[in-house]
């Protein structure tokens, strides 16, 4: 029986770039010949959720969200969109991190779908974490003597938001490759804007855990942390600040080893992928520093960082309104 | 005829036809072999029947039957019929999309169904009002070599027979037809088209793939079957699927209403619209000077709208994200209430003003030249429109917008307002 992966992402009416690392995880995929199918669907891109599945020719598929957490779009928006019949969200059976998979009909179409958790809570995470590390030192066995910093948006309205950057934070900790590991958050304690206060290493790296690069990652950390003052004339790369030399990685979501999350989803409902995974892994690590990733560039509109769950992320009005909900 | 490669052609020696019926194609062993295979469950396709019994071998098109045929006869009157042993070869057993109505479930047969449009062959869900062409009327267009030309949205999907009888697609944009390919960029590898889709030719994102602001300059010279089918559906994804439904009498049109009350989140607010803004919008997103498909959905199943549907192929069967993203703002700006204002214009200038929204709304002030100041949008005409009626603080003949405070005008009611 063929299987199809479906790869759904947020998307932007602004920005040209957003969907640039889904399309590019896709690619890996399709390379990697893991599915006889695969296809993306996207929030404010084509095509939509709601007729993604449609364009797609298997009659069973590994439906996989490009998001950090649980929460808005994971439990309500794309279930509603994709027209997941009697989906309810204690199918997850979740504390809020744990969501797996459940296979629901489309009630459109009449196709199966394995409807997986989101790319960010799950535990391989936490190495594409440590490999975007990796890549803006341009040393595979960055660690000692660094510190790295995982940054998310921490909205107060979903605790999720916050659960996913603490527990990578706290694997990858475990695992004592670097001398300090420490969670920050853009709107609450502890916050991004005091990121020397909490390192004593001399070079900190600073991994945003959102999927695309955006407005959030590309203005207003960059300045919260005192790399620029204004992000239009740049930062370097490591930057000088207060005595530490700070390493920004931009968004992990655009590391070439996201494909391999993505498929350990799929992997995870049902799908078989280990040989494609393999070589998703070596094609990832060989590239290196070059194509291996889609790099921090890109317009500097608000992108689909999946951070925010609560509301849109990718407002088509004033970003001021993007945070308020309801 | 465009080169296109076809692996039966290393795979097999050709068997000579006089090319009478099918512009030289040359049959190839594996078709034959295929027909003789395919024989005895019996064939019946496109006009062509074949079949093996007691008797022997048969075959037979409209106005032609040979029966009672041992193998090799049989294999040398198929070879006869080039165009009716190749449409079948092709349609069924090259291109391996699932004819319906085999499979309910699954894309594939939507894209079958589309590439049986695409040259005029009948399918199950053609409409009776839809000129078909039968056999032998296809292969006389398709070895011709503009081959069979169909439109969708801005492209131009031309089809073209290979040496063999497969089908070999061109796909460019309708303003190109008369470019030398030459002069056009080519590309082989259909998700090219995401990225020869994402701006226009102003070098602007294009959100809505289906806006008719294609850039032009390129050209899909010879694609395979599926390849063609997915450059369309890339340029214009879910297009295929929705048209197909829509034959086949299967398309689930969501109106307004139904979508407006689904939404949540900061768009939960869109289900306030009443039908007269929803007709406005479909006037000004919706027709076809801003998007190839064809409007189908309406406020609810009881109100219709009285914007342009639009004419085009492919059926938009639901309010687009767009349109519910500005649907956003524009119940935010309907719960305003008017008020009376008074302006001191000259009659000129009244209608420079309406000069200046048409060309912003029909997007042509880059047209406008920058010397030609009898039009009202012209640049310079608008500065100075500007230096003569706005005040220091932005405000038309100083009129401000909120009476008592000077410096709130504009884009008010925007931020933090919710």
């Amino acid at each position: 029986m063929s299987q199809a992966l479906v790869i759904v992402a947020h998307g932007s009416h602004l920005n040209p770039d957003s969907s640039a690392p889904t399309h590019a995880h896709a690619d890996r995929i399709r390379e990697a010949a893991a599915f006889d199918e695969v296809r993306t669907g996207f929030w404010k891109e084509e095509p939509s959720l709601r007729e993604v599945l449609r364009t797609v020719e298997a009659d069973e598929i590994y439906l996989v969200p490009l998001f950090i957490s649980e929460g808005y779009f994971t439990e309500q928006v794309i279930p509603r969109e994709l027209r997941l019949e009697g989906w309810d969200v204690s199918q997850w059976d979740s504390d809020g991190l744990s969501a797996d998979h459940v296979t629901l009909t489309a009630a459109d179409t009449g196709q199966a779908v394995h409807y997986c958790g989101p790319v960010g809570t799950h535990e391989s995470m936490t190495e594409v974490l440590v490999r975007r590390a990796e890549t803006v030192t341009e040393d595979p066995d960055v660690g000692p003597g660094f510190g790295l910093a995982v940054v998310g948006h921490g909205t107060e309205r979903n605790e999720n938001s916050a659960k996913a950057i603490e527990y990578h934070a706290d694997r990858v900790r475990e695992t004592g490759r670097f001398d300090e590991v420490q969670a920050l958050f853009m709107d609450e304690e502890p916050e991004v804007d005091d990121v020397t206060d909490y390192f004593d290493s001399p070079d900190v790296v600073v991994v945003p855990l959102f999927v695309a690069d955006g407005f959030h990652t590309q203005e207003d950390i960059p300045e919260d942390m005192g790399l620029t003052d204004d992000y239009r004339t740049g930062y370097d790369v490591p930057a000088t600040v207060d005595g530490h030399e700070l390493w920004y990685a931009g968004a992990v979501g655009t590391e070439g080893l996201m494909a391999e999350v993505i498929l350990e989803r799929a992997a995870d409902a049902g799908a078989d992928v280990d040989e494609a995974m393999e070589r998703v892994r070596e094609r990832t690590k060989l590239a290196g520093g070059d194509g291996a990733s889609e790099g921090g560039a890109g317009s500097p509109s608000d992108a689909a960082d999946g951070a925010d769950p609560e509301a849109d992320a990718d407002s088509d009005s004033e970003s001021g309104e993007a945070a308020t909900a309801r | 005829m465009t080169a296109h490669a076809d692996t039966d052609a290393d795979a097999d020696a050709e068997t000579a036809t006089d090319g009478r019926e099918a512009g030289g194609v040359a049959v190839t062993d594996r078709q034959l072999d295929g027909l003789v295979d395919a024989a005895g469950e019996g064939v019946e396709f496109d006009g062509l029947s074949a079949w093996h019994d007691e008797t022997g071998y048969g075959l037979a098109v409209p106005g032609e039957e040979h029966a009672g045929l041992d193998e090799a006869a049989f294999r040398a009157a198929a070879a006869e019929l080039p165009a009716h042993l190749t449409n079948w070869y092709t349609w069924q057993l090259s291109i391996d999309y699932p004819s319906e109505p085999d499979r309910s479930v699954g894309a594939g047969r939507h894209y079958r169904a589309f590439l049986r449009w695409l040259e005029y062959a009948p399918t199950p869900s053609t409409p009776a009002w839809e000129e078909t062409r039968d056999v032998e009327a296809r292969y006389e267009a398709l070895a011709r070599e503009a081959g069979v030309v169909r439109h969708w949205g801005d492209l131009r999907i031309a089809v073209r027979l290979d040496e063999h009888g497969g089908r070999s697609y061109e796909v460019r944009h309708v303003d190109d037809v008369d470019v030398p390919a030459a002069e056009l960029e080519h590309h082989h590898d259909p998700l090219d088209a995401r990225a020869i889709g994402r701006l226009d030719d102003r070098g602007r994102y294009r959100p809505l793939r289906t806006a008719p602001s294609l850039a032009t300059g390129w050209v899909f010279p010879a694609l395979d079957p599926r390849d063609a089918v997915e450059t369309v559906e890339t340029f214009y994804p879910a297009t295929v699927a929705n048209w197909h439904l829509e034959r086949a009498g299967e398309l689930d049109v969501t109106h307004w209403a139904e979508t407006a009350g689904r939404q949540t989140g900061i768009y939960g607010i869109v289900d306030e619209l009443d039908a007269g803004a929803v007709d406005r919008i479909a006037a000004s997103c919706c027709v076809d000077s801003q998007c190839h498909k064809r409007r189908e959905w309406e406020f609810d199943d009881d109100r219709d709208l009285d914007a342009d549907p639009g004419d085009g192929p492919f059926p938009c069967r639901e309010p687009c994200s767009l349109v519910v993203a500005a649907a956003r703002k524009w119940t935010t700006l309907e719960r305003e209430e008017p008020r009376t204002y008074e302006f001191e214009l000259t009659p000129s200038e009244k209608e420079q003003l309406e000069a200046i929204v048409d060309a912003a709304a029909d997007d042509r002030t880059d047209e406008i030249r920058e010397a030609d100041v009898y039009e009202g949008a012209n640049r310079y005409r608008t500065r100075y429109l500007r230096a003569k009626l706005f005040d220091e603080d932005g405000n038309l003949c100083g009129t401000p917008t909120e009476p008592e405070t000077h410096d709130d005008h504009g884009d008010h009611g925007d931020h933090g307002d919710e």
